[in-house]
């Protein structure tokens, strides 16, 4: 389904393609075979076990902490915020607010805020002495319900064109309110840190962890170190969606203040039970939409308000926030644009990074409005949007130019073809007529997700990687990105391969480690391919460039690996570099003002349709999913194996918070927080997910590639909520769409329904 | 896990007898099956016991057989064998049904009926089919050197929240089927769970009806439903007012369902609400009576 190639800088040159091939997986074999060593794996000799002891409370005045630990008393250590400020730590998880505590000081502000950290030899010995730690607590009447918080963490807005003229001049104004719940990651390894004692002036942590250098920002400013007295590196990683993030900030923070406490290496481990009710989740939402029409369906003007549900800190709320808001108005035309912005603070767990990172929340919204406008003005829902949505060169709600926005009618179109969409719904129609008891329905959604950073920051990350020289013309990959799953390994090792036309093996690459890497910044906001991977093939074309003059050759020939083993050992030999390192450069001059929220937010985006098939069961009004079609274009797949991978997961997770998952909260406290409770899809309720993949490539992308990571998050989770709507010809406002929400909705669509 | 294991203690009788003994005992151990509960329990640190019975080894406690009053199933009788036996589905083929609803093929494999009938969880995914099929538990105790042993029907079993009729030096030894339950009569399963396997039910509804001489008509109903109330209950309003009508009665269906109110006290809980739960009962009980009556239900209203 490729459409015709641009002229791209990074396009393949080797005679053999590695790109775009379906590579042997980097860790693959590793991890089938259960060699691949995750951080509870690591065998530490003398290693003590950690346990935090955390409140019970939602918000609370400390009175007292007593540590009367009897018997164990000589055999543990515990680590309250005074002993932490008393040894001259600073108390502070350092991110953007710089807000939250390692350890609750005086008042806890969330229930299972840390309060005190405890080690001892043995798990047995630890939890004893952590149930030995008495709290005293004053409890104080928290806010849990954001919709009513009144803390501001942030806003932010937008303002494009004349709202009010706008509005004045419609044929037609449709409202809406949408509201979102958390979602957990759940991701297969729960958090978890080694950390050892300072040995030889050096603090090490292990971990599972997406951002070795948050960690060691977060480990400098803790201890108030410089940066070569800390070391981070990554252990294999069970995933992370975002989860990852920044929350292992805090477990490293603690597991490095108990082997100071100790003197000891100490593991602390989280168990599925600790990680759900204790770590970050998505954001909750409520997205309110004002729409303004003309008389043949238009956007004319689109009034939005985004609030959302920070948690008790601020942590990543902000940009969070931002990239909600970025998103808000959708893939759409509309010259009259006005977003509100706002994340509020509640006592609860702090919400974080979450595959999608605020735009999940807003798509839904804006997917299920727009469902809404089309019955409104009396249009076909698929009519509505191909009307609206953005043509190449259109500016989006920042004002931003987007030279291939029209690939989101390219994917409108090929997920209307290949979902045989008309042909479906009548089919559907047919369906409904035989079964008294079933419902089939279709649901649409179109969305974009921008690649990397929003706004500058990409420009301040300035990220950096190298390429390192090894013996018998191998290349060594260094960079920060990691491997959760993802591939992240596998593609850059293709990357490096085809633009030095290098067999794939040549290139080898390493789970990160502070000590050895230079910062290319987080693994997040799907920037590993597009921006990361740029910068390597950008090191890649140095490292050619180099040797070939080393050589006396014209850069930019596939080496063969003798010949490129002949260069590497004249260059080494004469004294030349064995690293070449490169930075960032905005290749596409990105601009963004960010104070008015105008302009470049993105280098690029990556442009989507998916069409949701779901059969509803009248007795019990569970829903099933019959088929998910998707069609992306992601500019191009560096492995298409893996993306498709990317692309099934994120929808996959996305059924999974529309149908089932929900945080169950009670006092501030998630009363759900194991896997019986919170609910996911398992294999039966994962649908055939068909994938339509354009390939329209990014000029600044490697080998035209785009940020494909959180793009399928976005758009599933409103495609099966419009299905299960059309299907019973019901308004849902709501996610997740459970039974129980289905069936009130369905009996107030029609108030004779409510009897016995 | 948390929690000490080491801590805990073992016993693993071979011998009914012995393990009637260990429950006569003062320091009396908590019976384990297939631990499909009790792991549960033990992984949270919540560790319900320090003493626990191994019952896998007591063979006297396995075996499905006919017998002159019906059928007799082991207390150690897994979801795994009930969907694999011949008898089971030749005779009570609901049962086979049941199991394959259970959790996942792990749990299948361990979980017991004996067990889930001992834990009373009023979720229990057997105790509403095993309602509706009359069935009894066998309890056995030892009384100086002698096993005692007692018949309970199951709907006494159940006298309150995870509380059974069993003393706590009895032992739940077999489920008794009566043939009685067994001949003319229908049945009729659905487990709604949050879900579509390895869930916990929100709402198990089964159905059994006895069709008299004259067809169309209903001589006799048992409905029972897990979920719904403190205990796996029966809905007795309901089936006196299935009794006599054709299960193709509208009259007699809604009267039914409105009679379930009677027996089913539902409440919100982590998994579902109160609503949802009476709502879909009712849909339920219209359902299997339309798949065990041959019409279509009056669902689409």
């Amino acid at each position: 389904m490729a459409p015709a190639r641009a002229a791209v800088r990074h396009l393949p040159r080797a005679p053999r393609a590695v790109v775009g091939s379906n590579v042997p997986r980097r860790e693959g074999l590793e991890k089938l075979t259960g060699r691949a060593l995750y951080v509870a794996d690591l065998d530490v000799p003398g290693a003590w076990w950690g346990v935090t002891v955390r409140s019970p409370h939602a918000r609370a005045r400390i009175l007292s902490i007593e540590r009367d630990l009897g018997a164990d008393g000589a055999r543990a250590v515990v680590v309250t915020a005074e002993d932490l400020l008393r040894a001259g730590r600073d108390n502070v998880v350092h991110l953007i607010a710089d807000d939250q505590p390692f350890l609750a000081h005086r008042s806890v502000e969330h229930a299972e805020e840390a309060v005190a950290l405890v080690a001892a030899p043995t798990r047995e010995e630890a939890e004893r002495a952590a149930a030995r730690v008495r709290v005293r607590y004053e409890p104080l009447e928290p806010v849990l319900d954001f919709e009513r918080a009144e803390t501001i963490h942030k806003t932010c807005a937008i303002d494009k064109g004349d709202v009010a003229a706008a509005f004045a001049g419609a044929a037609r104004v449709v409202e809406g309110t949408y509201r979102v719940g958390h979602q957990e990651h759940a991701y297969i390894e729960p958090n978890g840190m080694v950390a050892w004692p300072r040995i030889d002036g050096v603090r090490l942590v292990r971990g599972s962890l997406q951002c070795p250098f948050y960690v060691h920002a977060a480990l400098t400013r803790l201890f108030g170190e410089p940066a070569e007295a800390i070391r981070v590196a990554q252990t294999s990683t069970g995933g992370g969606f975002g989860g990852k993030e920044d929350y292992p900030d805090l477990v490293a923070g603690h597991a490095a203040l108990l082997a100071d406490a100790c003197g000891r290496p100490v593991r602390l481990l989280y168990d599925r039970a600790e990680d759900m009710v204790a770590t970050t989740k998505r954001h909750p939402g409520r997205i309110v939409h004002r729409t303004a029409l003309d008389a043949e369906g238009r956007l004319l003007g689109m009034d939005v308000e985004v609030l959302l549900d920070g948690g008790a800190y601020v942590t990543l709320s902000p940009v969070v926030l931002s990239r909600a808001v970025i998103h808000a108005a959708g893939p759409y035309r509309c010259a009259n644009v006005r977003i509100r912005g706002r994340v509020v603070k509640t006592n609860t767990p702090p919400n974080g990074a979450f595959r999608g990172f605020g735009v999940p929340q807003v798509a839904f919204a804006l997917e299920r409005h727009l469902d809404r406008v089309a019955r409104a003005a009396g249009l076909d829902r698929v009519e509505l949007r191909r009307r609206n949505l953005l043509a190449d060169g259109e500016t989006t709600a920042t004002g931003q130019a987007v030279i291939d926005a029209g690939a989101s009618r390219q994917a409108l179109d090929a997920a209307l073809k290949r979902s045989r969409f008309a042909a479906t719904a009548r089919a559907h129609a047919r369906f409904n007529r035989r079964h008294a008891h079933l419902r089939r329905g279709l649901g649409l959604a179109c969305f974009f997700h921008g690649s990397g950073f929003t706004g500058n920051g990409e420009i301040r990350l300035a990220s950096e990687v190298a390429l390192e020289l090894l013996e018998g013309g191998r290349v060594r990959v260094l960079a920060a990105a990691t491997e959760i799953g993802q591939g992240t390994r596998t593609v850059f090792a293709q990357i490096v391969a085809q633009v030095l036309g290098l067999p794939y093996e040549a290139v080898e690459t390493v789970d990160p480690d502070t000590a050895l890497v230079p910062d290319s910044g987080p693994t997040v906001a799907s920037r590993t391919v597009p921006i990361v991977g740029r910068i390597l093939a950008d090191a890649a074309r140095e490292l050619d460039a180099v040797l070939a003059r080393r050589v006396g050759r014209p850069p930019g020939r596939p080496w063969t690996r003798r010949d490129f083993a002949g260069a590497a050992a004249l260059h080494l030999d004469a004294g030349g570099e064995r690293r070449v390192t490169a930075r960032f450069s905005n290749p596409s001059g990105q601009r963004f003002d960010e104070t008015r929220y105008v302009g470049d937010a993105y280098a690029a985006y990556a442009w989507a349709a998916a069409v949701a098939e779901v059969e509803v069961d009248l007795t019990s009004f569970e829903t099933r999913v019959l088929r998910v079609v998707a069609a992306q274009d992601i500019g191009r797949a560096i492995h298409p194996r893996l993306a498709a991978g990317q692309l099934e997961g994120g929808l996959t997770q996305a059924v999974g918070w529309a149908l089932f998952e929900e945080v169950v909260a009670r006092d501030g406290r998630m009363a759900n927080g194991q896997l019986t409770n919170y609910i996911l899809p398992t294999a039966i309720e994962t649908p055939p997910i068909e994938l339509v993949v354009l390939e329209r490539p990014f000029a600044h992308g490697p080998f035209g590639a785009k940020g494909i990571g959180e793009l399928p998050m976005d758009g599933g989770a409103p495609a099966v909520v419009n299905a299960i709507a059309d299907a019973l010809e019901i308004d849902l406002d709501r996610l997740p769409a459970t039974p129980e929400r289905i069936a009130a909705a369905w009996l107030a669509a029609r108030p004779e329904r409510r009897r016995a | 896990m948390r929690g000490d294991l080491a801590a805990l203690e073992v016993l693993r009788p071979r011998r009914l007898a012995e393990a009637l003994a260990a429950l006569a005992d003062s320091d009396r151990p908590c019976p384990i099956a297939g631990g499909t509960d009790l792991y549960v329990a033990l992984n949270e640190g919540r560790a319900p016991a320090r003493r626990f019975l191994d019952l896998s080894r007591l063979d006297e406690l396995t075996g499905l057989e006919t017998t002159p009053s019906g059928l007799r199933l082991g207390a150690r009788t897994t979801y795994t064998e009930l969907r694999a036996s011949r008898l089971v589905r030749r005779r009570a083929p609901v049962l086979a049904e049941m199991a394959a609803s259970v959790g996942a093929i792990a749990i299948q494999n361990r979980g017991t009926l004996g067990g889930s009938l001992g834990n009373a969880s009023p979720a229990s995914d057997p105790a509403p089919v095993l309602l509706a099929l009359d069935a009894a538990v066998e309890l056995a105790a030892r009384d100086g050197r002698r096993v005692v042993r007692r018949r309970v029907p199951l709907d006494r079993f159940f006298i309150g929240y995870r509380e059974t009729a069993a003393r706590p030096d009895e032992l739940i030894v077999a489920v008794l089927l009566p043939s009685s339950a067994l001949e003319g009569w229908r049945y009729a399963y659905r487990k709604v769970g949050t879900r579509r396997a390895q869930a916990i039910s929100k709402v198990v509804a089964a159905v059994g009806l006895e069709l008299g001489a004259r067809p169309r008509r209903i001589a006799a109903a048992r409905i029972a439903y897990g979920s719904m109330a403190p205990t796996p209950v029966r809905a007795r309003a309901a089936e006196a007012a299935l009794a006599g009508r054709a299960p193709t009665s509208a009259a007699g269906r809604a009267a039914a369902r409105a009679l379930l109110a009677e027996d089913l006290h539902p409440i919100d809980d982590l998994r579902s609400s109160a609503d949802y739960r009476a709502l879909v009962a009712g849909r339920l009980l219209e359902s299997l009576l339309g798949a065990l009556g041959g019409f279509r239900p009056g669902l689409d209203d």
